[in-house]
């Protein structure tokens, strides 16, 4: 499903290169966590993909289903099933969280030529999603994200997920700033998201999220690669001794 | 969220200008010559078969102009206006005052259809379509023709032209012209008295709550013509009515002149509730052309428990200079003022507003949405004052800016008089810009950047959005994407 060879990436400001030939192959249906210690190049590898301004592709490419998406344009990206639920979900003042995934879901479906939803099946949709995820009324009616909880944000991003209905998820440290309770709720909301034609890239920097979310293939990225991969086990190894082996690997 | 779609949509369908009331008409005038001297002054009176009071008022404010400097405090720049190289007059020679509709030149009716203002009663009265609006439409320096003007008279309203009031109700226009905006008030408002053309005339008899909206479109068509108009609305003891301003101008690389003067009077318990959306001709990417919007609108809540709301929404003009203000007078008296300013390209905006708390127990309440976009320039000025006799007043300013882009500005300048110590002033003030954070996540869920733009922007305006009559709210909502097309990115 995703397809990513000898990906090179820098910053657009400073010509720094971040992501420094990285491959990636992630089969539909399949779950991979990527680990690593901080400034290994976790969030950039997110954020080209999802096509955010501010870096600049050297080489390399990135496939889904085989179709180049780093050409795209970030929105058509989207509409292409791609989904960043971010680390830090901003604020949108004054614009109502229904109305807002409303006019998300529409704008993807023009996009792929499909007619728009009708209100009373977008109401339906977003009923059963929200109450799976505890997401109260008053927050669907409440701007974007604006006063949430950093729990409320977080379980609005999934909520967003499952009414987009992606290919493919990529989480950017969803687990930062959740209590334990909070992950439980997000991570089941994943799990329930999980179908055998769509794919999940987990980032984190902690095991803790893998306990709830179980990957089917863990990658450590460290300067900008992908050092080391394998099963379940070796994120448990990794928290028990830590990045500092990897470090040297890669260097 | 269909009113973003159709914004966008309608973005995409202007081609390179944005602005699509740029068109001009070609309708023979009749025209005063050039130039502004006692005898323009007499020639404008004389057209219009004023009585002999009111050619005196004119000249009294003609020669008080003459002593009057043009006021220079205002955060805008353009270079001196040479007023003798004006028209002051312009009418539709196959007008030669208002009618019925069936009378007006079919040429003038497809303007202002072309404008999307209909003016029609026949399909509305029978119900077979639209909402129910009386038109007053004034095309550069008369009112062409009157909508339900007998539909409003069954319940006793008088909605007229002005110069058509002053023929047929002078007791009522001798009592009210003037006493809110004086002839000495301001350069501007002194030129207006002088030389003012039409406008619209409203009365709203005791305990009458007005049925239906009602509006004045003004229209300027004439080359290197000024448009004077003015506008009297008297709500008397416990009357209501909601009245709605438009504008629009052919699209000219000149620079034209707009100095309007609007006086509002609610006595009693009344309330008077006036929107405008003004989207005069800008300029163009350059900073050519566009209105020199110069306008001075007051209300009086002179009856206690009255209450004045201006919602206005400025999109146009090259450059504006206006503070709707409101005196409060009775006690227990409300001023609201909800604005949205956007601004891009060239323009130049330095608009806000004054509350003057001279009754006991007085409120107001002040809600300024500024958005700037390209090179433009946006200032909220605004004044609250209050007496000290006004025990017990309260206001409440809120003033929050929106840049989108790195060349343009927002400036707050603010002035607060309390003379009583008991009286309560609160101000907020905010200045944000679009992230780039906030555009990629709208992005990144599929909404393509201008309907992105769009959206964040229709947030930012909610506040205000909601004071305006429905229809108007999603027209005004349209307006502001079509204004920021092309501001990102």
């Amino acid at each position: 499903m995703l397809e990513i060879k000898n990906l090179h990436a820098e910053i657009e400001a400073d010509g720094r290169e971040i992501l420094r030939g990285l491959d990636l192959t992630v089969k539909a249906g399949e779950v991979h966590a990527i680990m690593g210690p901080n400034g290994a190049g976790k969030s950039t590898l997110s954020h080209v993909l999802a096509g955010k301004p501010g870096y600049r592709v050297t080489q390399g490419t990135a496939t889904l289903d085989g179709v180049d998406i780093l050409e795209m344009d970030p929105a058509l990206r989207a509409a292409n099933g791609l989904f960043l639920a971010f680390q830090y979900p901003v604020e949108i003042p004054g614009v109502g969280n229904m109305t807002f995934l409303k006019a998300a879901l529409n704008s993807q479906r023009k996009a792929r030529g499909e007619g728009e939803m009708s209100t009373p099946d977008f109401m339906r949709l977003v009923r059963t999603e929200a109450g799976k995820l505890k997401i109260t009324q008053d927050m669907l009616k409440r701007p974007v994200n604006v006063g949430f909880s950093g729990g409320e944000k977080k379980r609005n991003e999934i909520l967003q997920m499952a009414i987009l209905q992606p290919k493919l998820c990529i989480l950017d440290e969803t687990d930062s700033g959740l209590d334990i309770d909070a992950l439980k709720v997000v991570s089941e909301g994943v799990n329930a998201l999980r179908s055998p034609d769509r794919a999940f890239v987990v980032i984190t920097h902690y095991q803790r999220l893998l306990d709830h979310i179980r990957p089917d293939v863990v990658h450590v990225l460290s300067k900008g690669r992908i050092v080391k991969t394998g099963g379940p086990d070796l994120a448990l190894e990794l928290e028990a001794k830590g990045y500092a082996d990897f470090a040297d690997e890669a260097a | 969220m269909a009113a973003v779609k159709e914004t966008v949509d309608q973005v995409r369908a202007i081609d390179v200008d944005q602005y699509k009331y740029g068109f001009e008409s070609a309708i023979e005038s009749d025209m005063a010559p050039k130039g502004l001297s006692e005898d323009i002054v007499r020639f404008i009176s004389a057209k219009k078969n004023e009585p002999e009071w009111m050619l005196e008022w004119r000249l009294d404010a003609y020669r008080r102009w003459l002593t009057m400097e043009e006021p220079t405090w205002a955060r805008v720049h353009y270079p001196p206006i040479d007023f003798q190289d004006l028209y002051y007059y312009a009418a539709p020679k196959s007008t030669a005052g208002p009618k019925s509709l069936d009378e007006v030149d079919p040429e003038l009716i497809r303007v202002y259809e072309k404008l999307g203002i209909p003016l029609k009663e026949q399909a509305v009265l029978a119900g077979v379509e639209g909402a129910r609006i009386a038109v007053d439409a004034v095309f550069d320096s008369v009112s062409v023709v009157t909508t339900f003007r007998e539909e409003l008279a069954k319940v006793g309203i008088i909605f007229c032209s002005i110069s058509e009031a002053m023929r047929e109700y002078p007791d009522l226009v001798k009592k009210y012209l003037g006493t809110v905006v004086p002839t000495s008030d301001n350069y501007y408002a002194t030129l207006n008295s002088a030389v003012f053309s039409d406008g619209s005339f409203v009365w709203i008899p005791e305990g009458v709550r007005c049925p239906m909206e009602l509006s004045t479109y003004f229209r300027i068509n004439e080359k290197k013509t000024g448009q004077f108009e003015r506008t009297l609305i008297i709500a008397e003891k416990g009357s209501y009515v909601s009245y709605l301003e438009g504008c629009t101008a052919p699209q000219r690389d000149e620079n034209q002149l707009h100095a309007a003067v609007v006086e509002l009077v609610a006595m009693e318990d009344a309330e008077i509730k006036y929107s405008t959306v003004q989207n005069w001709y800008p300029g163009d990417k350059d900073g050519r052309g566009g209105i020199y919007n110069f306008v001075t609108k007051r209300g009086d809540c002179r009856g206690d428990r009255s209450k004045i709301s201006w919602t206005q929404v400025e999109t146009g003009s090259a450059i504006t200079w206006k503070y709707p203000s409101c005196i409060l007078r009775g006690d227990g008296s409300q001023g609201e003022f909800y604005s949205i300013a956007v601004s891009n390209g060239h323009q130049q905006v330095d608009s806000g507003t004054k509350m003057i708390h001279l009754g006991k127990n007085t409120a107001s309440r002040i809600i300024s949405k500024g958005i700037s976009a390209g090179k433009s320039q946006n200032t909220y000025r605004g004044q609250v004052k209050i007496n000290r006799k006004a025990d017990g007043a309260r206001s409440f300013t809120n003033c929050d800016s929106l840049l989108i882009g790195h060349d343009c500005g927002a400036h707050t300048v603010p002035y607060i008089e309390s003379g009583n110590p008991k009286a309560k002033v609160e101000h907020e003030a905010t200045t944000s810009k679009i992230s780039d954070d906030q555009l990629f996540y709208c992005i990144s869920r599929g909404l393509p950047t201008e309907e992105a733009v769009a959206l964040i922007v229709n947030g930012f305006v909610r506040e205000v959005l909601q004071q305006l009559p429905m229809e108007f709210a999603v027209e005004a909502q349209k307006l502001i994407g079509v204004s920021l097309e092309g501001s990102v990115g």
